[in-house]
């Protein structure tokens, strides 16, 4: 008898299965939209390489069944800009957490970004450190708590796919784990784009996060995104007050500069083509 | 070729994800498993298919599938 979906067989290490995250986590609902993005797109799996740092998010890289690594603390954009610049006709996606990504490798992001390297970074965002027990992150919201903020957490919280545009990213989205059709999306455009992507995918926590901010069950903060989440559309019909606790689901930002890879490329040719001049003279 | 809703009890948790988001409410928790209600009102429509965090509810094919 089967035990999973054609997409689920097809995409992941099936003996690594069921995954060891926590009943209700969002993360195993976000990495087979990782998975159903990758099939939509019909990319060959000798071609794709998930590349993950540390954090619970970044377990994906071990049940994805492709070219996989899991990397060091923070690091995982660093090792994708490595990877993709030994050989840029692989596709290259970065798994990563909110901490992993903003924290401890939030310089490597800043200047991923800054320099458009072609890679897409999918952020499980669920706003704490899961991992090692609670602790805030960058993404937790003023005023809420973690087990290092037990009088409520006095830091503003990082707006990722903003931070990211500012930096020179050319594509930013944002998606959620209820929003599954749209954050498929997102994900395929991110992948599609040539330059460097960065989809921010909001994941409930309910064992951290939910517990520690009394948000419920994970059916809640399921509830809570298909609530909260609106399009850009909707977000424009809104008065400041109103947009108060909402959040955009879908692309944010786009633009057309040229990824680093293809800039590179044209320095090589160049220095090639005034070489080879200088062998006939 | 007829689909069907399977369940995979041994790699499910228990969330209740894909019984509270099912537009027909037939899934139900018992035991800490998801299962199908006795009046059997599930439509394959595969929302608890695309929502399940560890993959242990999904549709199949019902030839694939014996």
């Amino acid at each position: 008898m089967k035990k999973c979906s054609d997409l689920v067989f097809r995409y992941m290490r099936v003996d690594h299965l069921p995954q060891i995250w926590c009943p209700g986590c969002g993360n195993g609902i976000l990495m087979r939209y990782v998975a159903a993005a990758i099939d939509d797109l019909k990319l060959e799996r000798e071609k794709v390489v998930i590349v993950s740092g540390i954090g619970c998010s970044s377990r994906a890289a071990g049940y994805l069944d492709f070219n996989t690594i899991h990397t060091t603390h923070g690091r995982a954009i660093p090792f994708a800009t490595g990877i993709k610049l030994a050989r840029p006709e692989l596709e290259v996606i970065v798994i990563t957490g909110d901490g992993d990504c903003t924290a401890i490798g939030g310089n490597h992001l800043i200047h991923a970004a800054r320099r458009n390297m072609e890679l897409t970074v999918i952020v499980f965002n669920n706003n704490i450190y899961g991992m090692t027990g609670g602790q805030y992150s960058p993404t937790t919201p003023t005023g809420e708590y973690g087990t290092t903020a037990p009088y409520g957490n006095i830091d503003r919280q990082f707006d990722i796919p903003l931070l990211a545009a500012a930096a020179g990213a050319s594509y930013t989205a944002r998606g959620s784990a209820y929003h599954t059709q749209q954050t498929i999306k997102v994900i395929r455009d991110g992948i599609a784009n040539p330059g460097f992507s960065l989809i921010d995918c909001l994941s409930p926590c309910p064992t951290y996060y939910g517990r520690k901010n009394k948000k419920g069950s994970a059916v809640d903060m399921m509830k809570y995104q298909r609530d909260h989440g609106i399009t850009q559309t909707q977000w424009d019909k809104l008065s400041e007050e109103e947009r108060k606790d909402k959040f955009i689901i879908g692309q944010l930002t786009k633009n057309d500069y040229p990824g680093y890879t293809a800039i590179y490329r044209q320095i090589i040719e160049k220095k090639r083509e005034n070489t080879e001049n200088k062998d006939r003279k | 070729m007829s689909k069907v809703l399977v369940l995979n009890p041994d790699w499910c948790k228990g969330c209740g994800i894909c019984a509270a988001f099912c537009p027909t409410e037939a899934l139900e928790i018992v035991l800490e498993k998801a299962s199908l209600k006795e009046n059997n009102q599930c439509i394959l429509c595969g929302r608890c298919e695309e929502l399940c965090p560890d993959y242990a509810v999904f549709i199949s094919d019902t030839e694939k599938h014996s």
